[in-house]
């Protein structure tokens, strides 16, 4: 601190500058090359600039007096457009600059202070993807159609299953114009997935670029016609975007692609009768196409949900054919069939049975809905069931790894598995350890976590109302309290001459939740990559809300080679806390071999039995059959013997729930978990939150 | 039936034919589970119709309607009735469902599963081939008209497992599930019930089922075709059917704020 005889606000002159200036930097100073200069365009100013350009200059000069000097000749300047904040921003990212690659980077970096003021002005009214896309998923989920993931990435583009969109939009001079270009680029990708702009075969396409884009032009168009009828709201805004307008040379196409059964087969064929003048416009929310991209993902998407919509078809058919049987009189002969039907166009299914319009469950309306979005009309195979799909019939991979050598079975424990051909157990079959769980990404918790804020909060708050608040009981046999209610009741009860009840007192009492949970998480390889990452986003929900609930419950993965490697991976056991550790844990489950789900369960079981709980229950989270590529597990042994060790744990008074992630609806599972209750999660993007769900109403 | 017992069944009555749009036969099941003195069970989402259905099932039987809405606190003695203190004596007070039972009236108990859990001993007997109604206190034994009919009703959105209808319950009934109707169908609905124009309805339903898409991310329920009657009343009072929307629909769902703004932001794109 200086001791200035002077008040501390007058501004300081010239020449005191510049011997401040001498002090500070005179390593970089000579006759020729003075502060003079600086110091006299500072002294017109006030004593606030002064000092923040000599305090700065001060700490600058510590590493370089030459940045420091350069600092002290554009400070004013950058301090007019910036403001002081602004200006400190300025300099601390050119002495990074310094720092990292030296002085002559450093000097460019701050003497273009003019890209700088250009940069932070964008930053202000620009927005990040990471800002809109809680709000831009919800949205687009309530817009129609099927499930779309958001990310970030270069540009604008979608492959059908998730819509990329800029990492930042910065282009307009709002900061709600850029939200609102955001939601627009959004919106159209959107309508792309809806309205069949990837519904062409490939050899439709436009293959050279000119014509690529202008296709896509013409289907922004037809897709912002087709926004007017249902969406005007949107509609309105894109016409506001639409800048610079279209030249007269498009005017026949628009004319053409506004008629309301305009396809995208249109837009394709308008694309020759352009102009060669037509050039596409730089509309600001017009993004890329890339039909092969959504071809791939779209097949891929299609195969597996006709052979599913098939089976969902079969099976409502056979649910409500025993309908009918229970029913009083079997209609004369003839069992009528389902069908399903779609209007010329239309975007709804409809399912009748003999005429009769009945109501489709919700899997397979959501599967014959995705089907018609794909292919703008429901193929003539599909309109009925037909039986049992093939189901499963992708070849099952071959064991990765041979046999490993069995390691000694001491300090193993030993489980017994059910036979089901020998309709006995095989004694101390399998051979279970235990192990930890390798920790993996610290940043993958936090990370889920942002992801599903909005769900997080509602979840948080639908479970804090199972928390149990203090409750009134009335009619208590005893209690700090007189239930007046129930007094009255009791003297009528006595004058009318019964006997008086002694159930007259209320007493306040905090419900327990006397609850312990284990989750039994499948860790084979085929979770890999994204049912391993929506396994682990699901046990990150969990995490918050079962911390919200206070309900005590621990995390065990499973996964195995063989009856002699039947393995057990610690995540959180129940006298953990979630900590950190337990965090990374969650991250770094990854998928490894095969499911032996019995032995797993029978371990398991074990673990959770031993707790002390009013109701103990055990949530297993799979991808469907369990498996091992050895002595015979896979198939019905594995099913059967699943099918006992779920038997066995409600026989030790468990509560056993299980969740499959099974995209081929396979007809096992009601066998498999005839004893359980189960759900069937099809769609993989939906299992967190499926997973707290389930929780919340199984424990509600 | 004594006189006052007539006037208040009279009061019951449903005198004026309520609106309401036939989707898929329900009208004639429930008049044939009637007929066959066989009870129902509603099932489907909050403000979907099934009290307006009841409604206008009690005028085309005929017959005078009791609504119980059932809340956790609800006893068998609430339904049944109990003994009041008067001056110097006690006089027993039919309770609705005891009230129902006697003048042969459609009995419909809304949202079951939230009742305490004694009350199946009073609906059991009742909801079988007994028909019976047992009144402990008064040591009296009801046999139910052959007019009388029960019905209850629940939503599957929320239950809870331990909430669960039990199947010794839900198998005594013949089931009616409802869902929000039809676009067409409920477009009609908001129009007439609120008085705005078929193409403000139509947009309103289109939003309805914007918010529908979200349930289950984020959203517990979506728009009932009751919020969108309330929208359509405020539009038809001359509010901005933006506000309009904000108000009766975004607001009326959730307080989250980045649902809001998607929820705000698919009303800005219907409108």
């Amino acid at each position: 601190m200086s001791s200035s005889p002077r008040s501390s606000d007058a501004p300081l002159s010239a020449a005191e500058l510049e011997e401040r200036f001498e002090e500070l930097i005179g390593a970089v100073l000579s006759s020729r090359r003075t502060a003079a200069g600086i110091a006299h365009e500072l002294a017109a100013r006030g004593r606030a600039l002064q000092d923040f350009v000599l305090q700065w200059a001060a700490v600058t000069a510590k590493s370089s007096p030459e940045l420091a000097y350069q600092f002290a000749a554009l400070a004013a300047r950058a301090v007019a457009e910036l403001g002081f904040a602004g200006a400190e921003r300025w300099l601390l990212a050119a002495m990074e600059v310094h720092d990292r690659e030296g002085l002559y980077r450093a000097s460019a970096e701050l003497k273009d202070l003019d890209a700088f003021v250009e940069r932070s002005r964008e930053r202000g009214r620009g927005i990040a993807f990471d800002e809109v896309a809680p709000v831009l998923e919800l949205f687009v989920a309530g817009l129609a159609g099927r499930r779309l993931r958001l990310e970030a990435a270069e540009s604008a583009w979608t492959d059908t299953a998730t819509l990329y969109l800029p990492a930042r939009i910065a282009l307009l001079p709002s900061h709600a114009d850029n939200f609102r270009l955001y939601k627009l680029s959004a919106a159209l990708l959107w309508a792309q997935t809806r309205h069949g702009t990837f519904n062409l075969p490939e050899a439709a396409y436009p293959r050279e670029e000119r014509a690529l884009a202008l296709f896509n032009v013409l289907e922004a168009l037809r897709l912002a016609a087709r926004l007017e009828r249902g969406l005007p709201g949107l509609h309105r805004d894109l016409q506001a975007l639409a800048r610079p307008a279209l030249g007269p040379e498009w005017a026949q196409a628009a004319g053409q692609l506004r008629r309301p059964g305009a396809s995208a087969a249109d837009s394709a064929a308008l694309v020759a009768t352009l102009p060669r003048s037509a050039q596409p416009p730089a509309w600001p929310f017009l993004g890329m196409l890339d039909p092969a991209c959504a071809a791939a993902v779209r097949d891929e998407r299609l195969a597996r949900e006709k052979r599913l919509l098939r089976a969902a078809l079969a099976r409502f058919e056979e649910e409500l054919r025993g309908a009918r049987d229970e029913g009083a009189s079997p209609a004369a002969g003839e069992t009528p069939r389902l069908r399903l039907e779609s209007a010329e166009g239309g975007e709804e299914i409809a399912v009748t049975l003999g005429g009769q319009p009945v109501a489709p469950p919700q899997e397979l309306k959501r599967l014959a809905e995705s089907v018609l979005q794909d292919l703008g009309r429901l193929p003539e195979d599909l309109l009925q069931p037909a039986g049992e799909g093939p189901c499963g019939a992708a070849a099952q991979a071959q064991p990765a790894s041979e046999e490993r050598p069995a390691e000694e079975e001491a300090g193993a424990l030993l489980y017994d598995e059910w036979d089901h051909r020998r309709k006995q157990y095989r004694k101390g079959w399998c051979v279970l350890r235990e192990r930890d769980v390798h920790p993996g990404d610290p940043a993958f918790v936090p990370a889920a976590r942002a992801r599903y804020r909005p769900q997080v909060r509602q979840l948080r708050r639908s479970f804090e109302a199972l928390r149990g608040e203090d409750k009134r009981l009335r009619g208590e046999p005893f209690g700090d309290d007189v239930d007046l209610d129930a007094l009255v009741r009791a003297l009528a009860a006595l004058r009318a001459g019964a006997e008086l009840d002694e159930r007259v007192f209320a007493r306040r009492a905090r419900h327990e939740r006397d609850m312990a949970v284990l989750f039994m998480v499948d860790m084979s390889g085929s979770t890999k990559g994204w049912i391993n990452d929506c396994e682990r986003e699901a046990l990150v929900l969990l995490t918050e809300v079962l911390e919200v609930l206070g309900d005590r419950y621990a995390i065990y993965g499973f996964s195995g080679v063989t009856r002699k490697r039947c393995e057990v991976y610690r995540v959180k056991r129940f006298d953990e806390p979630c900590d950190a550790l337990v965090e990374r844990r969650i991250a770094g489950i990854q998928p490894l071999d095969y499911t032996r789900m019995g032995a797993a369960i029978r371990h398991l079981s074990a673990i959770l039995a031993a707790q002390q709980a009013r109701t103990r229950l055990l949530v297993t989270l799979s991808d469907g059959k369990p498996d091992d590529f050895s002595d015979g597990y896979r198939g019905e042994y594995g099913i059967e013997d699943t099918r006992q060790a779920l038997v066995e744990a409600k026989r030790a008074g468990i509560h056993p729930f299980c969740i499959t992630i099974d995209r081929e609806a396979r007809g096992y599972l009601p066998r498999m978990y005839g004893a359980v209750n189960y759900t069937v999660v099809a769609d993989v993007a939906r299992l967190p939150l499926k997973v707290a769900e389930v929780y919340r109403r199984l424990t509600a | 039936m004594n006189a006052p017992r007539a006037a208040e069944a009279t009061a019951l009555m449903v005198s004026e034919e309520p609106y309401y749009r036939a989707v898929r036969g329900e009208a004639e099941l429930f008049e044939a589970a009637h007929r066959n003195r066989v009870p129902v069970l509603l099932k489907g989402p909050t403000g979907c119709g099934k009290t307006r259905f009841m409604e206008y099932m009690a005028w085309r039987l005929g017959r005078p309607l009791v609504t119980v809405a059932c809340h956790d606190d609800l006893t068998a003695a609430d339904l049944v009735g109990r003994y009041l203190v008067t001056a110097d004596e006690t006089v027993w007070l039919d309770g609705p469902m005891t009230h129902a039972v006697r003048i042969g009236a459609l009995l419909y108990l809304d949202e079951i599963v939230e009742a305490r859990k004694d009350t199946t001993v009073v609906i059991h007997p009742l909801a079988d081939d007994r028909r019976t109604l047992f009144i402990e206190k008064r040591g009296e034994v009801l046999h139910a008209p052959p007019e009388f009919m029960l019905a209850i009703s629940y939503n599957p959105g929320y239950q809870s497992v331990l909430k669960e209808l039990k199947q010794s319950t839900r198998q005594r009934f013949v089931a009616l599930d409802f869902d929000y109707p039809a676009a067409e169908l409920e477009a009609a609905i908001v129009a007439r019930e609120s008085g705005i124009d078929a193409a403000a309805a139509e947009r309103l339903v289109r939003l309805a089922h914007m918010t529908r898409n979200l349930k289950g991310n984020g959203l517990n329920e979506g728009a009932s075709t009751r919020l969108l009657v309330h929208a359509g009343k405020l539009i038809a009072q001359g509010v901005a059917p933006r506000a309009a929307c904000e108000g009766a629909i975004s607001q009326a769902l959730t307080d989250e704020r980045e649902m809001l703004a998607a929820l705000n932001e698919l009303v800005t794109s219907v409108f």
